[in-house]
């Protein structure tokens, strides 16, 4: 019943309460969107008018060069995409439909790299293939995102009723065939999904190709970066900040069809019901996934081992090293600092995406008209399509125009943090507010519960977990923001990943070991925060992405 | 302490789920809504709790209107097909939910709760999670909680018919004790119409959103005001019938009809359970009654249910005990069976 009436809302007119609850509806949604036009419209729009001045959008379109680039990112993107895909599949199906032992810990481990800071993953294949090898950034942007495919085709794998495929068995289907045949085409919606995500994020990959590519592989992303911080050519980078824009609107709108299809008529199970112990063919794909997970292994050892390696052998002058500001005194403060003020940003710019976040995923879990809702959530999302490096990038070129005490106020660093993460935390307790009941919400406002005590009896309980989940992985991601930050920090204010990548750019070996033991630490705290997430999250057994 | 509801009319897009309702439920009175899925019935619940957005007409408590009233201030109870518990509270939380809501105090909630688990027959299960309920018991704790604020009206929405049937059977005649026992003004939705005959005083058959006739429980069964509604519960044919002095007179032969149908032109509603066979080998009877042939046979769990042609009629349902039964392509003959038979209006 809730469901035909959440689609057939009656059109009555004599309800004095549904005016109430649109109004009360819009005055929330307009402090996350106020957000967004502040610290993300306005940014970026100042870009794209830059970008069609002279020596703009026409010029550049004109040059072979930037043909070349276009080709390079979306070349790149597309073969990172399909090995992540690739990889991420037999881990999908371990972690979904096979009661194995340890399944917790492989989805700790397959999560790690995801919110692990670009830096930390540039200088972990750095350490493997050495400088400037197109394999590394490939292998590097696959191995950043395996966890997406593994997240959302995982996700509603687990949830997908093993009926069907039964079915197709008893009908005389071998295995291969009923997967091919049932279970991929539901598996479908998701995988093109996770797909469209990972492309976006290999397409705008920023630190990775930066720190393995240098000078030699560029993509628009570090382009854009280079040309701003090298070349001070604004109207060039405004516009292939244009360029990458509407790639990144494309591929986000593929995203979002993708993902309508997939709420609708699948039939979900409790993930508990759909896992089995493992029967013959399943071993071959548990040799793959072990495969997988030991090439996600080797580069996060190879970070621990170099931070540890020093001229004379095993030692750790890296991890001394850190309290100081590097050698020849490249950083004003001691990386210690530099990880406070990036533990201080990410603090706060979680609280601030919690809200943020929080506020947009109540709106459009209630909003009844889906235009509104698909509108709104599109908003919601497009910051984390749109390059780290444009919107930081943007903030520099409207800076001007903010009273100084903002434009030189520390906070810029955690509001663009804020606007990276905000789109994550939507669609991680989205799903779950949309998955609850609206009858139970309907049972509690005929016990007497108001509008506001509803929510915080039903909707706040129930999505609790996946709010720390939220927050949690919010938190490691505003902690590894590079893009943007980078733009924006000063040495004082300066964050550890930037910390480290000035320590790498700079010669002299205690510097990089310095690094490698910095990574290493970025590296912990990510891998703790994460299990302790998962642990959580394991007992919810929730419906969600990521 | 009466709920009217006055040409109620609920409106999705450009079909009319309900179409201008007249209905009430008097003081302690227990009115059953029923009709085939899809006829508006919970929609018609729902507007009265206040859940959907009415397009005219009014739902009125003691003759105020609550179209100002939002769900949470009309003190309405709501029991949901499937419960709809809470799922991280415990048994006692979801009992206490509207207590706490209304601020009673801890010691009242405790001695509500407990009385109220007591009531429903699940004495001590306070500190149970839900989760771990069976679905009758679930369905316990949802009424437990809906009862326990002491609501001026129960809203019952399918109620029993998630679960079981010999659990819904056994739930019924549990909630109808209940209902008496608290004195609860209550209106049921419900397909199903044994359990609309256990639970209500009155039954309100509906179709295509509209009322087609409200009754007490034998009446509508006896005499439905027209042929939907007969159809609706069972008759699945009818034949023309002459009354005089209290008998009806049809090609199936004579039955005793209640008292007040007047002499004339009548429909002989038949259900299974109205016509009833005797071989035909077999003595006894009169003339006047009609035969058929048996075309098939199904066992039911008390009886078993024939399908007879009946010359001039066709096909007719019927129904026989286990002992005896007759053979498929066998002639039998037919009785009517004055209980079971519905007189309409010719």
């Amino acid at each position: 019943m809730s469901r035909v009436s959440r689609e057939r809302r009656p059109t009555g007119t004599s309800v004095s309460a549904s005016t109430r609850r649109r109004v009360g509806l819009v005055v929330l949604a307009v402090v996350p969107l106020a957000f967004l036009v502040l610290f993300f419209a306005w940014p970026v729009l100042a870009i794209i008018a830059r970008g069609f001045g002279e020596g703009g959008v026409s010029d550049m379109l004109a040059r072979a060069q930037t043909w070349q680039l276009v080709g390079f990112t979306l070349g790149q993107a597309a073969a990172a995409t399909a090995l992540a895909v690739l990889a991420g599949l037999p881990l999908a199906y371990v972690t979904a439909r096979l009661a194995v032992p340890g399944r917790g810990l492989l989805r700790v481990l397959v999560t790690v790299p995801f919110v692990l800071p670009t830096v930390v993953v540039g200088l972990a294949f750095r350490a493997l293939f050495g400088d400037g090898s197109l394999a590394a950034i490939v292998l590097a942007n696959a191995f950043f995102n395996v966890a997406v495919v593994v997240r959302t085709v995982g996700g509603l794998w687990s949830h997908l009723d093993r009926r069907a495929e039964d079915a197709a068995r008893a009908l005389g289907a071998s295995r291969w065939r009923a997967f091919t045949s049932v279970t991929l085409p539901a598996l479908r919606p998701a995988l093109g999904s996770a797909a469209a995500v990972v492309f976006l994020f290999c397409a705008t990959s920023f630190g990775v190709v930066l720190v393995i590519g240098g000078a030699r592989y560029r993509t628009l992303e570090t382009e854009i970066y280079l040309r701003t911080v090298n070349l001070l050519d604004l109207p060039g980078a405004a516009a292939l900040s244009l360029l990458q824009l509407a790639a990144v609107v494309a591929a986000l709108a593929v995203g979002a069809a993708a993902r309508r299809r997939r709420e609708g008529a699948l039939a979900l199970r409790s993930s508990a019901e759909t896992t089995r112990p493992p029967t013959g063919g399943d071993w071959v794909v548990l040799a793959a996934a072990g495969a997988v997970l030991v090439g996600l292994l080797v580069p996060l050892v190879a970070v621990v081992l170099r931070s540890l390696t020093t001229s004379s052998g095993f030692g750790l002058d890296g991890y001394r090293a850190l309290t100081g500001g590097g050698e020849g005194g490249v950083l004003r403060i001691s990386v210690v600092e530099a990880a406070l003020n990036s533990v201080r940003a990410a603090a706060d710019a979680t609280v601030l995406a919690m809200v943020l976040g929080g506020l947009a995923a109540v709106v459009l879990a209630r909003t009844r008209r889906a235009g509104a809702t698909q509108l709104l959530d599109t908003l919601m999302m497009l910051p984390l399509g749109v390059s780290a490096v444009t919107v930081g990038f943007g903030y520099l070129v409207t800076l001007s125009a903010l009273p100084s005490g903002l434009r030189d106020s520390p906070v810029l660093v955690p509001f663009v943090q804020a606007l990276v993460i905000t789109p994550l935390v939507i669609r991680i307790v989205l799903p779950v507010l949309r998955s609850v009941d609206d009858r139970l919400r309907q049972a509690a406002a005929t016990l007497g519960a108001g509008p506001v005590r509803v929510w915080l009896a039903v909707d706040l309980p129930m999505s609790a977990r996946s709010l720390v989940t939220a927050a949690g992985f919010g938190f490691v991601i505003a902690l590894g923001e590079f893009g943007a930050t980078s733009f924006l920090v000063r040495p004082e204010t300066m964050t550890l990943p930037v910390a480290i990548s000035r320590l790498i750019s700079r010669p002299g070996e205690l510097n990089a070991v310095a690094a490698y033991a910095a990574c290493t630490m970025l590296l912990v705290v990510t891998a703790l925060v994460v299990a302790v997430v998962e642990r959580i999250r394991v007992r919810s057994d929730t419906v969600g992405e990521f | 302490m009466t709920l009217t509801v006055r040409g109620l009319t609920v409106r999705y897009g450009e079909v009319l789920a309900v179409r201008s309702v007249d209905l009430s439920v008097p003081d302690g009175g227990v009115l059953a809504l029923l009709g085939p899925s899809g006829c508006g019935k919970s929609t018609l619940l729902r507007a009265v709790a206040g859940l959907e957005a009415v397009a005219r007409g009014r739902v009125c408590w003691d003759g105020v209107d609550l179209a100002g009233t939002p769900v949470h201030r009309r003190a309405f109870g709501l029991v949901f097909q499937d419960g709809q518990l809470f799922p991280h509270r415990t048994v006692a939380g979801n009992v206490a939910f509207g207590l706490r809501m209304a601020g009673a105090d801890r010691a009242v909630r405790d001695a509500r709760v407990a009385e109220l688990l007591e009531l429903v027959g699940l004495a001590g299960y306070e500190r149970r999670r839900v989760t771990q309920l069976s679905g009758g018991e679930q369905q316990r704790v949802a009424l437990a909680r809906a009862l326990a604020p002491r609501p001026r009206l129960l809203l019952l929405d399918e109620p029993l018919s998630a679960l079981d049937r010999e659990l819904r059977d056994q739930l019924a005649v549990d909630l109808a004790r209940v209902l008496t026992e608290t004195g609860t003004t209550a209106l049921v939705v419900t397909h199903d119409h044994d359990e609309a005959f256990t639970l209500a005083d009155q039954v309100a058959v509906m179709s295509e959103g509209q009322i087609r006739q409200v009754d007490g429980p034998e009446r509508v069964w006896r005499r439905p005001a027209d042929e939907r509604v007969a159809r609706f519960l069972g008759c699945s044919r009818l034949v023309s019938a002459t009354v005089r002095d209290g008998w009806a007179e049809s090609v199936l032969g004579r039955v005793r009809v209640p008292g007040d149908v007047p002499d004339g032109a009548v429909r002989l509603g038949l259900r299974a359970s109205a016509v009833r066979v005797t071989r035909a080998d077999r003595g006894g009877g009169t003339d006047v009654e009609a035969s058929g042939e048996v075309l098939r046979r199904v066992h039911q769990r008390d009886h078993v249910r024939l399908l007879v042609r009946v010359a001039d009629v066709g096909e007719v349902q019927a129904s026989t005990p286990f002992a005896g039964v007759p053979e498929v392509g066998e002639r039998v003959r037919l009785t009517l069976d004055p209980d079971a038979v519905a007189v309409l209006a010719g």
